[in-house]
């Protein structure tokens, strides 16, 4: 589908669905609760098919986070990015681990990172960090006693 | 939940393999749950050789991330260095003058065939063939010598930057690639008498760690990984840059998904990258080597994506810009990250004497997943 296509059909899945002007590819945001019922449809309607997530990661605004989805269809060749805005304080998603296997991964360095709870995942602990550290080091007030660009 | 999540239960034995040990070439670290000699989960550990690369491109500008890129994936630093120069220039609008596109494509590809003679050396000796290591490293050499030459280093070579390339090629640098091209093509067959068709290799590579062609799309895998198992994947026949669309190359699919299939996909994947240097080498447009650019590189606000063909797959840059000297915010989607978080998945059931099998033949660089 092109990106006309695409921004006509995603509505019929999702009415809250806003998308964004210019960009690489479509950009829709999507509110927090509706996400996981949208990533069902959006992989498994075959017109949609959007089977591989290549990259998955969150960004600190410092007033809210945004988790960022790449997703591509393997069949169709059409991709779409999906953000979703998070309270910074309590920032909850649902999992996609579920979806493609791959978030299982993906999430659990965002978990460690920026400190995002992702509800129903199948094993959220640390992946990259020792099991006793403190803070999340990509948040933008994360304060590294040894900053090694700084010194 | 997605399944249950290996439990240990009494008897099971639990052993580490690693973070030092030789078959994960680099510092993973694996708790492997067995019951005798089958595995029933693998737990990769990971953050050995974690250096915040990300956090530290924030403080970095455009001109200076790029070498801390060669140092994630050490074998494909070329490839790693591409992804970003093509990320700066999509956004700055930067138009690459064809001589340096050129360089960057047959660059690209002598990565390449070094990453996949190197694979190929120290897989067949983590199996207990160790002549083939001698062998692939004294081809290697006759690359690593090139680079030398032009770049003026061996591993992390910086030689791409926003723009096209550092330094023009060496005088001798065609001369040489010819002279390697006539020299491994041979070779390559003289590997693939070795080894591929020995009937003990055959016997620890059949039918072990299959993947299917659903699970590689789901666990994001990609590259040689993801093409053994049917997946057609390869960014540089979606998304052509540079000149790889006036290159004729095959895309190399094969449908088993075990180890064979991607020992077998890798070693046709050296013969293509071939191919396509011999189509580039003679036919270096002559020409500036390097755009002219500002000094101090801005990105205008707004988010990039570039997507690059590494020796191990699918490598992306995503950069968040404020329209300042340093990007906001960049993630690096390494394509080891992912290639390993299927282990798990494939090596269940499986022997533990066939995990360094499924390992090699995943081809993990541990510096590019922990990044």
């Amino acid at each position: 589908m092109t990106r006309e296509e695409l921004q006509a059909r995603l509505p019929e899945l999702l009415n809250s669905i806003a998308f964004a002007e210019g960009g690489q590819w479509l950009n829709a945001d999507v509110a927090a609760a509706d996400w996981k019922a949208l990533a069902l449809n959006l992989k498994n309607s075959p017109d949609l098919a959007f089977d591989y997530l290549f990259c998955e990661t969150c960004v600190d605004w410092k007033t809210h986070l945004t988790m960022v989805y790449h997703l591509e269809s393997t069949i169709h060749r059409h991709q779409l990015v999906i953000k979703i805005k998070l309270d910074r304080t309590n920032p909850e998603v649902e999992t996609v681990a579920d979806i493609w296997r791959t978030a299982e991964f993906h999430e659990r360095e965002i978990f460690e990172l920026f400190g995002v709870i992702f509800l129903h995942h199948p094993d959220l602990r640390k992946l990259i960090l020792p099991d006793d550290w403190e803070g999340f080091p990509l948040r933008k007030d994360y304060d590294d006693p040894v900053n090694m660009i700084k010194l | 939940m997605l399944e249950e999540v290996g439990t240990t239960e009494q008897g099971d034995l639990v052993i580490n393999v690693g973070p030092q040990h030789p078959a994960t070439h680099g510092v993973l670290h694996l708790v492997i749950t067995l019951n005798g000699e089958t595995i029933k989960k693998v737990e990769p550990h990971l953050g050995y050789i974690h250096r915040s690369i990300e956090k530290m491109c924030e403080s970095l500008t455009y001109r200076q991330f790029i070498y801390v890129t060669s140092r994630m994936d050490y074998l494909s630093s070329h490839i790693n260095n591409h992804g970003c120069a093509l990320m700066v220039e999509q956004g700055m609008q930067i138009e690459v003058p064809s001589r340096a596109q050129y360089i960057r494509v047959i660059m690209d590809e002598l990565t390449r065939l070094a990453s996949h003679q190197l694979w190929w050396g120290a897989m067949a000796m983590d199996i207990g063939a160790f002549t083939p290591f001698f062998l692939s490293f004294r081809e290697r050499e006759m690359i690593n010598e090139i680079m030398e030459e032009t770049c003026g280093a061996r591993l992390t070579m910086n030689y791409m930057v926003p723009g096209g390339v550092m330094f023009d090629i060496h005088p001798d640098f065609c001369k040489k690639v010819k002279e390697f091209n006539q020299h491994f093509k041979v070779k390559i067959d003289e590997y693939d008498e070795l080894l591929t068709g020995n009937i003990i290799f055959q016997n620890r590579m059949k039918n072990v760690g299959t993947l299917s062609k659903e699970d590689a799309i789901s666990y994001g895998c990609s590259g040689p990984t993801a093409r053994a198992s049917g997946v057609s994947c390869d960014i540089r026949k979606i998304f052509p840059y540079d000149v790889y669309n006036k290159v004729e190359f095959k895309e190399i699919l094969a449908t088993e998904g075990d180890s064979l299939a991607r020992y077998k996909v890798r070693l046709d994947e050296m013969r293509e990258s071939m191919r396509i240097i011999d189509q580039l080498i003679d036919n270096i447009p002559e020409g500036e080597y390097q755009a002219k650019t500002k000094a101090v590189l801005k990105l205008p606000k707004g988010e990039f994506y570039s997507r690059v063909e590494t020796a191990r797959g699918d490598f992306g840059v995503y950069v968040v810009s404020e329209g300042a000297t340093t990007p906001y915010r960049i993630k690096f989607r390494s394509p080891g990250f992912s290639n390993l978080s299927v282990l798990d998945h494939i090596a269940r059931g499986q022997k533990l004497g066939d995990l360094v099998a499924m390992m090699g033949t995943l081809d993990l660089v541990i510096p590019d997943i922990d990044r």
